[in-house]
């Protein structure tokens, strides 16, 4: 079989090839349409990040609080929910099952209701990073903070918390690039992102190789570029002496 | 807050015409997948520890590249090339199988490779020392214990593995979210089907979670 890559300059209703690849006046061509959906899956997974790392942080941080059983319990629970029901379930729960039950919510548009899925489902799994981050530190950190007479929240946020986030950078990288692919999912609920594309070009075009090459291909540069931001924040964020480099990360 | 739910439509009838197919076929991808992933894993792992560069080079292509790609991407890849490539179609159930094993091998390697590495070089020096080949030092005495290490990591993994089946969605295969979601629409209910699917992986990966949380502190090794 050959290679037949002038598919991307295709116009994605006359299926004319366009000068320049680059459909002009409103028409779009597949490269055009690839790069939006990349656009798209960029900043679901984005969102979802966001989303995921403020509600983790909390609900891991809730989860090592000394002498308070009941907020590590509903701690606990809220990561066994979000961990036990597939990312696709909870997708397809948010969609459909959501704005039926809450007439409310009718109104939020798919990309909200996507995100919200990932993030809540990805902070179930970085707020237990959080936890045994935190745990990996020395008692002793936890008591000389409350020695020199910090409060609670005076001692995670200036003792126990930078350096439990410096320890969870590894696994945190590999969470983001978790976050990446996980929006693939999101083809289900027709979010318009590089995996529906995928689908949907394959489908029109009948190249399916060359559209599946190239999708691939984003994914693996946006894995690629998650991993050297990370190591950079990785690399600025080093407490000199304390940290070994390489280390495996809260085990 | 609008709670009109109606669950009486779940009778046994539907519940084996529609959702028993679709778990049979969940929990047989579970199994299939992971005794081959972990077969074809411990295969990568070995060559990637093999210290061979024209073993380690490929195996390590193979299990960071499948690892940067999304799951429902390698599905629909091997959806698309398989039939090409033997030349008559393929159903989406048997394409998920192959799809799964593939996929699962390059995590289960990383998962062997760690279990192998956190044997003791004593141990396989003492292999060495009793007069035992490669093949009988990796039998008897690395993998038992590599395998006694990474039981929970592994079990952990299946977990998740039986999680991701419900990704066949992307071809149509009929799992057991399909069958779930089949059941909603000739009923007009979808959203209890919904609802009633994620209680049921709930409380499936729940109590394995917590089976092998028990596993673990029974058979943790005491050095």
């Amino acid at each position: 079989m050959s290679w037949d890559w002038q598919v991307f300059c295709q116009d994605t209703m006359d299926k004319e090839v366009v000068q320049g690849c680059f459909g002009k006046g409103g028409d779009i061509t597949y490269l055009d349409w690839m790069l939006s959906a990349w656009g798209w899956t960029v900043s679901v997974s984005l969102s979802a990040l966001v989303l995921a790392l403020v509600l983790g942080s909390v609900i891991g941080t809730l989860r090592t609080l000394q002498g308070r059983p009941v907020v590590v319990r509903l701690g606990n629970a809220w990561v066994e929910l979000f961990r036990n029901i597939p990312l696709l379930v909870q997708i397809f729960l948010w969609y459909h099952v959501v704005p039926t039950m809450f007439p409310a919510m009718q109104a939020v548009p798919g990309f909200v209701l996507v995100v919200l899925a990932l993030g809540l489902f990805t902070s179930a799994r970085i707020a237990e990073q959080v936890r045994s981050g935190i745990q990996a530190l020395p008692r002793g950190q936890r008591y000389a903070g409350l020695a020199v007479g910090f409060t609670t929240f005076q001692t995670y946020r200036y003792v126990l918390l930078p350096m439990a986030f410096r320890i969870i950078i590894p696994p945190l990288t590999s969470e983001t690039m978790n976050i990446f692919k996980n929006s693939s999912v999101a083809f289900a609920v027709s979010v318009a992102e590089l995996t529906m594309f995928a689908m949907q070009a394959q489908e029109e075009t009948s190249r399916g190789i060359e559209v599946y090459l190239a999708v691939t291909a984003c994914y693996i540069v946006s894995a690629f570029a998650i991993n050297r931001i990370m190591a950079f924040i990785e690399k600025r964020a080093r407490v000199p002496g304390l940290i070994v480099a390489g280390g495996s990360g809260g085990h | 807050m609008n709670l009109s739910l109606d669950f009486s439509f779940y009778n046994w009838d539907l519940i084996s015409n529609f959702v028993l197919k679709g778990l049979y076929f969940s929990l047989m991808l579970t199994l299939v997948a992971t005794i081959g992933g972990v077969i074809f894993g411990t295969v990568l792992a070995l060559m990637r520890l093999s210290g061979k560069k024209w073993l380690v080079v490929p195996a390590t292509i193979y299990v960071n590249g499948m690892r940067s790609i999304p799951l429902v991407m390698v599905i629909l890849w091997f959806f698309l090339l398989v039939p090409a490539i033997i030349g008559r179609p393929i159903g989406a159930e048997l394409s998920a199988v192959v799809t799964f094993i593939a996929f699962e091998a390059a995590y289960f390697s990383e998962i062997m490779r760690a279990g192998i590495q956190s044997v003791p070089r004593g141990q396989v020096y003492a292999g060495q020392a009793l007069g035992m080949t490669y093949g009988q030092n990796m039998k008897l005495v690395v993998l038992p214990q590599a395998f006694r290490n990474m039981l929970p990591v592994l079990l952990t993994q299946t977990i998740i593995l039986f999680q991701d089946t419900s990704l066949v969605y992307a071809i149509g295969a009929y799992d057991m979210l399909k069958g779930f979601e089949v059941a909603g629409k000739n009923f007009g209910r979808p959203i209890e089907a919904y609802l009633a699917a994620a209680v049921l992986y709930f409380v499936m990966c729940y109590a394995l979670s917590w089976m092998v949380k028990r596993l673990h502190q029974k058979i943790a090794i005491i050095r």
